[in-house]
């Protein structure tokens, strides 16, 4: 069984004008250990169905699991951790003190919180920068430091907001490459949303291509790269092939 | 230090000001007696006279510095012509009200936060309570606490200072508490936290900020607040009884020295709190 499924998943918001179709007809299954990909325009529900995932929004039509549950009680139950767009870190809190906050809120003993705390920083190779503040570190440390937080109590599933959406290119290829390699380690499930193509053929095993208006699935890929991918394999006609079908299902769900 | 050439320009100026305001509103009282003797003012005659008289309409800042450095230094601290000892007995009770009114704004500003029907009931009354002049307000509330049973006249007096300092902490807090951003409160909802420990580990640290930003005026207004309530109250001690007192029996210059007593302790309470917020701030990692 899938550990996250859509059956013809709708979701409408009401609006003065006419009700706005953020997803409609939506049909998606997600496998453990997946790194999936939402990728399209703004405004192709791509970060709303993420938001239905984490139980921040409520589909008003279709089913929807994750892990066997309802969202809500995977929420509750404390199945995933979110990354955001911004790093989202407290100004008042250190890099050490911020990765505590959801073990704190969870009720974590005092030692493994530690223990936790340390190894999180070790996985986004952040040792040693625990005791500084968030206005300390460069923007890129402190999305990391913000995925650690979402690591933190080790959820089997991440789910991230276009976490380097404001990122600069070279900063990006880094934290891509430390995606795979945080993937590969913890062998969680990762949903991932994006609007740069190349960051989702390079770091997914399936590609979700999304249109809007009303926001729906055009295309789903499931990548033939291997699990080890080095940066240039961006150069590979495998990649570049994959990265022509996404170019054409974004087109596709653009004309229609 | 390179700060100090601009402050010390303008309060040369200030001085300046004042004896010229203090020789042109005295000179009418040194023609007059001059008349009467019979005598004609001579400049130097006319410069002296109005800097040193004794029930000046204006005193001179040596006059007014003379007052306050008997009333600070030479009397004992308990003499009733101490002015630390009506100093004391003003800031006890602004502490008091300042307390009073961090407790009341706080505790008003936690409940319209989270509750829509506080929001819609307590804020309009806090806004016109207001717009009511203390001064009408002060003997209402001294002649109720009597009525109540409360003799001691620091009661009254800290409510006074309370109903005017709990206002700024309010409306600061309720935008403080308020002012966590969409994705601060995702990331709670996400760890499924409770409205507690959203409360204690986001909305609070969160309005520190404008807490401080708040308690600078709140302890300004506490201290206005009980000079006001020593006016009309019949108190016979304090900053403002001694203005009234002064005022009442024609000493110039003990008015004036309760004044400057009562802005030094307004200018002390002021850095005092700026302290505490740098040392909180600190606390709370801020850019150094």
């Amino acid at each position: 069984m899938s550990f996250i499924s859509a059956q013809n998943l709708d979701l409408t918001f009401p609006t003065k004008d006419a009700p706005v179709h953020a997803l409609k007809g939506v049909n998606l299954n997600i496998d453990r250990g997946d790194f999936v990909s939402f990728i399209g325009p703004s405004g192709c529900g791509k970060t709303t169905l993420l938001r239905c995932i984490a139980a921040l929004e409520t589909p008003t039509g279709g089913s929807l699991r994750v892990n066997g549950m309802t969202p809500d009680e995977a929420r509750r139950s404390r199945a995933y951790g979110y990354v955001f767009q911004a790093a989202g870190l407290y100004p008042w809190r250190t890099i050490e003190k911020n990765i505590r906050l959801p073990l704190e809120i969870m009720g974590f003993e005092k030692a493994r919180m530690q223990k936790r705390i340390d190894e999180v920083l070790e996985l986004v190779e952040l040792s040693g920068f625990g005791k500084k503040y968030p206005w300390q570190l460069s923007g890129g440390m402190q999305q990391r430091a913000s995925i650690a937080r979402a690591l933190a109590f080790d959820a089997d599933l991440l789910l991230m907001d276009e976490p380097f959406g404001a990122l600069d290119e070279i900063v990006r290829d880094r934290l891509n490459e430390e995606m795979l390699r945080i993937w590969a380690e913890t062998q969680k499930t990762i949903v991932f949303v994006t609007h740069s193509i190349p960051e989702a053929v390079y770091l997914s095993t399936k590609i979700v291509v999304m249109s809007p208006r009303p926001g729906r699935i055009t295309d789903i890929i499931e990548s033939p790269l291997p699990k080890e991918r080095p940066l240039d394999i961006r150069d590979s006609p495998e990649f570049i092939e994959i990265a022509h079908r996404v170019r054409d299902g974004l087109r596709a769900g653009h004309e229609a | 230090m390179k700060n100090i050439f601009p402050v010390l320009t303008v309060l040369l100026a200030i001085v300046a000001i004042w004896y010229l305001g203090a020789v042109w509103m005295n000179a009418a009282w040194t023609y007059d007696q001059a008349a009467r003797a019979g005598e004609n003012v001579s400049f130097s005659h006319l410069l002296s006279d109005t800097m040193n008289q004794k029930r000046p309409v204006l005193p001179t800042p040596h006059q007014v510095w003379a007052e306050l450095d008997k009333g600070i230094f030479d009397r004992k601290v308990t003499s009733k012509r101490s002015l630390v000892y009506h100093g004391w007995i003003t800031l006890e009770t602004t502490l008091w009200g300042f307390v009073l009114g961090i407790l009341m704004g706080v505790g008003l500003a936690v409940a319209i936060t989270y509750s829509r029907v506080m929001e819609l009931s307590v804020m309009p009354w806090a806004i016109i309570s207001q717009t009511i002049p203390i001064v009408a307000l002060a003997p209402m509330i001294v002649v109720l606490s009597n009525q109540i049973g409360v003799q001691d006249i620091r009661f009254p007096k800290a409510m006074i200072a309370a109903y005017l300092s709990f206002f700024p902490v309010l409306v600061s807090m309720v935008k403080g508490l308020n002012s966590p951003d969409h994705m601060q409160v995702d990331l709670m909802h996400t760890y499924s936290a409770t409205d507690a420990q959203s409360f204690w580990k986001l909305r609070l640290p969160a309005s520190m900020p404008y807490f401080f930003a708040s308690l600078k005026v709140a302890i300004a207004a506490s201290l206005v607040g009980t000079i006001v309530g020593e006016l009309p109250t019949g108190a016979t001690s304090g900053l403002g009884a001694r203005m009234l007192i002064g005022s009442q029996f024609g000493q110039p210059m003990q008015m004036w020295a309760a004044l400057f007593a009562a802005a030094i302790l307004a200018g002390l309470l002021i850095i005092s709190v700026a302290a505490l917020e740098k040392g909180v701030t600190r606390i709370m990692g801020a850019q150094a």
